[in-house]
């Protein structure tokens, strides 16, 4: 049996800097990981590190986590290959564009610095777009990194904080006997803790569910592709007003690009799917004009929990005291996931989080009081 | 009505088709080559005209005979070489050809796609100049040219000898043929090999051949070092007395062959370890039914058997098919093929004691070998990997990339294999199966579809 304070279930990049931020706080915590940390979502994203985009009620995280993220190799030992491009938002008509600077009028004060550029300006500063983009709004300290290295390095530095790491160990059974938690493990663990954090991505509704308080969540898969090494030309991460196709250039020259859904495989796996593919293939080369005549090399796809107002869940859980949820990032918990860590820290550590959770509570799901 | 697709032509794949065709079937023939026949039969260029003996040696009649094959059953087959297939989702296979995409649904479908050379790599291996056995006899089948003036072979497997025998017939002069196995291994291996002696009589005539003719084999000999600047100046091996230079142009090396799978991973196939191959296979049965029951396999690209089988292969594979479709189908046949298929088997056991896989392999390597091509990975990179704590290989690729290039690990994952298992101390059973990911070849941005 073991003891602990904090039990988490979930190795993705919000349970990993959960156990980081409250190891380096001087709690016990147990990690708990049913595949290897940081393999699903979290290791398998495209890597887009931007607040910009994001509704106002993300901010003030999203913009706590991007102070973390320039802390990255004191925090987790390497740069995670995260750079500061820039984040450039393309629009494909007059009206995406208006709707880019209602968005960057409505966000000042949150840090974001945002340019709004029109159809002159981008061409001047970013050449290599393409001519469908009439403007753009571009967040300056936005960028990009590479999951595969982020998200398990945040288990590692987990690790190396003090914080127990169990992989290959998946949560089977949880009970609450009136004072702490019980969680069992397939691995025959049984471990003991009066906090419980429900980290587990697109899983994470059985848990909620267990506890009475289920959640519409379904899991979505973005579509992923890359493209062999390629001379270096996008000198910004880059998306599309209104949702497209997404890219950006990695140090070596490869491009990775995303847009569209793919499809599971079963309950923990998923493929791209040919159509997302070729949809990619097809259209990246009117917004990105350099990728004529490249090569895409492998696509991919992952698991992805998203609420019906792709908002996700975090905080208290409403029926079980020391229960706490965080999941449910609809396609954008990377960046925010280590902001998400620390806040849960905080609720564990001192009573609340600094930066409001309201707009995150699970409670949104049960207006109608079950009591 | 959906179609009944083969995806391959070579032995297995045209084997496949003809019996489809005898019981009224109009397959679907996908293979990405330009003409049938395969790796083995590998047909030339139209404008060249060698002779079937030229070209296939002692396989010229059984090359010709399945040339004619296919060419017969040009007008019952819908026959699309130049087309591959990159991926495989929702009862459809998804093809590019002429930088056209397609989508074909099958009702059900037989997997030929064939092996390649497995690579076990050495410093300097990505030398112009080096090539792997496989693509030297391409290039002299295929091309009509050989790798170099003066070139040496090593590896092992029955393609050593095969090779460096065309090359000498060719007019190359062979500098020498390295063989990685002992000879004691060969002698012990002899009672296995005895159950196909012509098979066998063709490698000790290849071997005497080259002998004969004064070219020098090494057994226990193992390829260390390609040397050179701009392209490769020469070798260095050892045989445990030593290190040896050796002069040359060019150096054709393998170890044995490498079974195709990323299809049959993508059709849903389960996979399982296959100790014989030293790699993970799909499983079939002795039928060659695999575990999705509309897929079927056969040939060298679930399992290394060598031509003759894979042409037994696929004809067995067809016959499961047929039956399976409700048709009649002869009633001895299904027993004589598998009989064969058997005894074929025991003799690839008895190849595979011959023609030992290096296993202590990964213990030599130094870490500054570029070990993934593509993405220019060395070995100590893996290491470095390993000794976080990471042991499976797709956690591995993960954090070093190792495989992630455009060959997607063909080339590079049985050296990425070899070396996690010894670093980590595991078996090389025990550290998982390189998940595959489509596109099975790169794509290009672009492309047109289908309305
Ligand atoms: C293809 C794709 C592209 C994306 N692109 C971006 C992007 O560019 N930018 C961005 O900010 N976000 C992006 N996202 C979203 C982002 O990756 C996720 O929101 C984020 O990683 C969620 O982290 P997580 O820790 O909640 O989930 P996960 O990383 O999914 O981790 C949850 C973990 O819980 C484990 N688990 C589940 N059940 C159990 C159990 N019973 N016992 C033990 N363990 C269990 C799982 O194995 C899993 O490892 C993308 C997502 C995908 C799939
Ligand atoms: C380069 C090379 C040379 C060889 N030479 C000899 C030799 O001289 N003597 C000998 O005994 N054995 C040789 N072998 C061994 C040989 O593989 C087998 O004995 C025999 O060819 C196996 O027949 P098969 O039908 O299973 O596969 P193959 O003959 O390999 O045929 C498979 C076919 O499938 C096609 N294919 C594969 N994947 C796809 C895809 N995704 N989409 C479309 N098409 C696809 C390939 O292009 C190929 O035409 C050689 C092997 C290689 C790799």
């Amino acid at each position: 049996m073991i003891e602990v304070d904090a039990v988490i279930i979930g190795g993705g990049i919000v349970g990993a800097s959960a156990a980081l931020f409250l190891g380096k706080a001087g709690r016990r915590v147990a990690l708990l990981e049913r595949d290897f940390c940081g393999s699903h979502s979290s290791g398998v994203n495209y890597g887009g590190v931007r607040r910009q985009g994001r509704p106002l009620s993300q901010l003030p995280l999203s913009q706590r986590a991007h102070e973390i993220w320039s802390q990255l190799p004191q925090l987790i030992g390497i740069d995670g290959e995260y750079q500061r491009s820039g984040h450039l938002k393309l629009a494909r008509s007059l009206n995406d564009l208006r709707a880019l600077q209602e968005y960057a009028d409505s966000s000042q004060g949150f840090g974001l610095d945002l340019q709004v550029l029109d159809r002159n300006a981008l061409r001047a500063r970013f050449p290599w777009v393409g001519e469908v983009a009439v403007g753009a709004s571009f967040c300056p300290d936005d960028g990009h990194a590479n999951p595969r290295l982020v998200s398990p390095a945040f288990a590692r530095a987990a690790r190396l904080q003090g914080a127990q790491v169990h992989e290959q160990c998946a949560v089977t059974a949880v009970d609450h006997d009136g004072q702490r938690f019980r969680v069992r493990t397939q691995t025959g663990l049984e471990l003991r803790a009066s906090w419980l954090l429900n980290c587990a991505g697109a899983w994470a509704g059985s848990l909620a569910a267990q506890f009475g308080e289920p959640v519409p969540m379904h899991s979505g898969h973005p579509a992923m592709l890359v493209t062999e090494p390629l001379p270096l030309v996008m000198d910004a991460s880059t998306g599309v007003e209104g949702g497209g196709i997404y890219a950006r250039q990695v140090a070596r020259g490869n491009c990775v690009l995303g847009g569209g859904q793919g499809f599971a495989l079963d309950d923990a796996r998923a493929r791209p799917g040919q159509s997302a593919v070729l949809d990619i293939l097809r259209q990246a080369v009117a917004l990105y004009p350099f990728l004529e005549g490249a090569q895409a090399i492998r696509t991919w796809s992952g698991t992805e929990g998203y609420l019906p107002d792709r908002q996700p869940v975090i905080g208290h859980s409403r029926t079980q005291p020391g229960l706490l949820h965080a999941f449910g990032f609809a396609g954008a918990g990377f960046q925010i996931g280590p902001a998400v860590g620390q806040a849960l820290t905080e609720i564990i550590c001192s009573g609340a989080s600094t930066a409001s959770l309201d707009a995150f509570s699970i409670t949104r799901f049960h207006s109608i009081s079950v009591a | 009505m959906k179609p009944v697709v083969i995806i391959g032509a070579g032995p297995a794949g045209i084997r496949a088709a003809q019996t489809l065709v005898a019981h009224g079937i109009r397959p679907v023939l996908l293979d990405e080559a330009a003409h049938g026949g395969g790796q083995i039969y590998r047909r030339q260029p139209a404008n060249f005209k060698r002779s079937p003996v030229k070209l296939y040696g002692f396989e010229a009649r059984k090359a010709s005979a399945l040339h004619q094959t296919i060419d017969s059953l040009r007008e019952q087959l819908d026959y699309r070489p130049e087309t591959l297939v990159w991926n495989a989702e929702d009862g459809a296979l998804d093809t590019l050809q002429q930088g056209r995409a397609a989508r074909l649904e099958y009702s059900r479908v037989i997997g030929a796609t064939g092996a390649t050379d497995r690579i076990l790599p050495v410093p300097g291996w990505t030398l112009p100049g080096v090539y792997s056995l496989g693509a030297a006899q391409i290039a002299l089948k295929f091309q009509g040219c050989a790798i170099g003036e003066r070139v040496v072979f090593a590896g092992s497997g029955p393609l050593l000898y095969l090779v460096a025998y065309q090359y000498a017939r060719a007019g190359a002069k062979v500098m020498a043929v390295l063989d990685s196995s002992p000879f004691g291994a060969q002698a012990r291996a002899l009672p296995g090999l005895l159950s196909q002696p012509a098979t066998l009589a063709k490698g000790i005539y290849y071997r005497g051949w080259l002998t004969a003719h004064g070219i020098p084999v090494h057994q226990g000999a193992s390829l260390t070092a390609v040397n050179g600047e701009q392209r490769v100046q020469s070798v260095s091996w050892s045989n445990g007395k030593g290190q040896q230079p050796l002069v040359c142009d060019a150096v054709a090396f393998a170890h044995g062959l490498r079974s195709e799978t990323q299809l049959a991973d993508l059709l849903g196939c389960e996979f399982s370890w296959s100790p014989l191959n030293r790699a993970w296979l799909p499983q079939r049965d002795s039928a060659g039914r695999s575990s999705v029951a509309q897929v079927y396999l056969a040939g060298d690209g679930a399992g290394i058997m060598g031509a003759d089988a894979a042409e037994m292969a696929g004809e067995r594979a067809a016959l499961a098919l047929l039956e399976d479709q409700g048709y009649m189908i002869p009633a001895q046949r299904p027993a004589q093929l598998e009989q064969a298929l058997e005894r074929i088997g025991d003799f690839r056991q008895g190849l595979e004691r011959a023609f030992a896989f290096p296993e202590d392999w990964a213990t030599g390597v130094a870490d500054h070998l570029i070990v993934c091509r593509c993405e220019e990975i060395r070995a100590g990179e893996i290491r470095a990997v390993v000794r976080e704590g990471h042991w499976e290989i797709n956690r591995v690729k993960a954090h070093c990339r190792v495989g992630m290039g455009r060959c997607q690990g063909r080339m590079c994952g049985t050296a990425a294999a070899e070396i996690i298992a010894c670093e980590s101390r595991r078996a090389i059973s025990d550290i998982g199966r390189l998940r595959a990911q489509a596109p099975i070849k790169p794509l290009p941005f672009g492309l047109e579809t289908e309305a």
